[in-house]
């Protein structure tokens, strides 16, 4: 199998937030932590573009590279999950995404900053498959169960995608053939391309 | 007595001097998803341990639930 990936059709994608509803619903998110969000570029100008956005799980995810206590790991799926056990809430990991993914709860005294939370592919945490203390850290398995993302399968204009790779970007390019437009997705690159956004080309790499 | 109670108070006192060690272990290790849980709301159509059934299993609803020009042509 190829790694698991997201892609946002920005022709598609109506704003509805029903991806971020069925997220929040599936995975019971605590007040004041969106794991995932609907971005509006251009908001009011004509020919504005929306734009579903939560953990990318990168290919080379600067997450896991900034975290002082390890507690990234990727599965054999591409999916980038943390251990809350691990995590001590530094906020290192949000100050390095690129996507403001990272999440943290602040419903303790004086606001203080929890353990962080971020969208999870759907694939729950290290502990056990399906069970009660997965659920409370990280919400459902949905992979575990056979079945993908909540916010795709529930996305009414399937303008957000989620699974294989190969699936999903079968699924884009084949659109893109029909309509013969909207060949450009949103983070793609900075996710899954070679190199970070923003960083000059290696030496010899034109 | 004296010399009991000296020796209570030194080890009790020592305990307090103990610390954790603080070195990460990082992330424990999770379980993969094909290995599939125990609870009664998978979705039929794979073989719960079996990495190809469910990797197939997981394309296809990829594509039925997703390309509607799969579903409509």
């Amino acid at each position: 199998m190829a790694r698991m990936k997201f892609v946002c059709d920005a022709e598609r994608c109506i704003e509805c937030n029903g991806c971020v509803t069925a997220c929040k619903n599936e995975h019971e998110v605590p007040w004041g932590v969106n794991r995932r969000r609907v971005v509006t570029l251009n908001d009011g100008v004509p020919g504005e573009k929306s734009i579903s956005v939560a953990c990318m799980h990168c290919s080379d995810a600067p997450c896991m590279a900034v975290c002082p206590v390890n507690c990234f790991y990727r599965t054999d799926e591409g999916v980038v999950l943390h251990d809350k056990d691990v995590c001590i809430g530094c906020g290192y990991c949000s100050y390095a995404c690129p996507f403001g993914a990272p999440q943290f709860p602040s419903q303790g005294t004086f606001g203080v900053r929890g353990k962080m939370d971020k969208c999870t592919f759907c694939a729950g945490g290290p502990e056990a498959n399906g069970s009660e203390a997965e659920f409370e850290k990280y919400g459902r398995n949905r992979l575990a169960e056979g079945k993908l993302p909540a916010c795709a399968e529930m996305c009414s204009t399937k303008a957000l995608l989620a699974g294989d790779g190969d699936v999903v970007a079968d699924i884009f390019r084949n659109r893109v053939v029909q309509r013969g437009k909207g060949a450009e997705v949103w983070g793609w690159g900075t996710a899954y391309g070679s190199k970070q956004a923003g960083q000059p080309p290696a030496k010899g790499v034109k | 007595m004296i010399r009991t109670a000296f020796f209570l108070a030194a080890v009790l006192s020592l305990a307090a001097c103990g610390e954790k060690p603080q070195t990460s272990s990082g992330a424990k290790r999770d379980t993969p998803a094909y290995q599939g849980t125990s609870n009664p709301y998978s979705a039929p159509g794979w073989t719960a341990g079996d990495k190809t059934s469910w990797e197939l299993h997981l394309k296809t609803r990829g594509q039925n639930s997703q390309n509607e020009y799969n579903r409509v042509n």
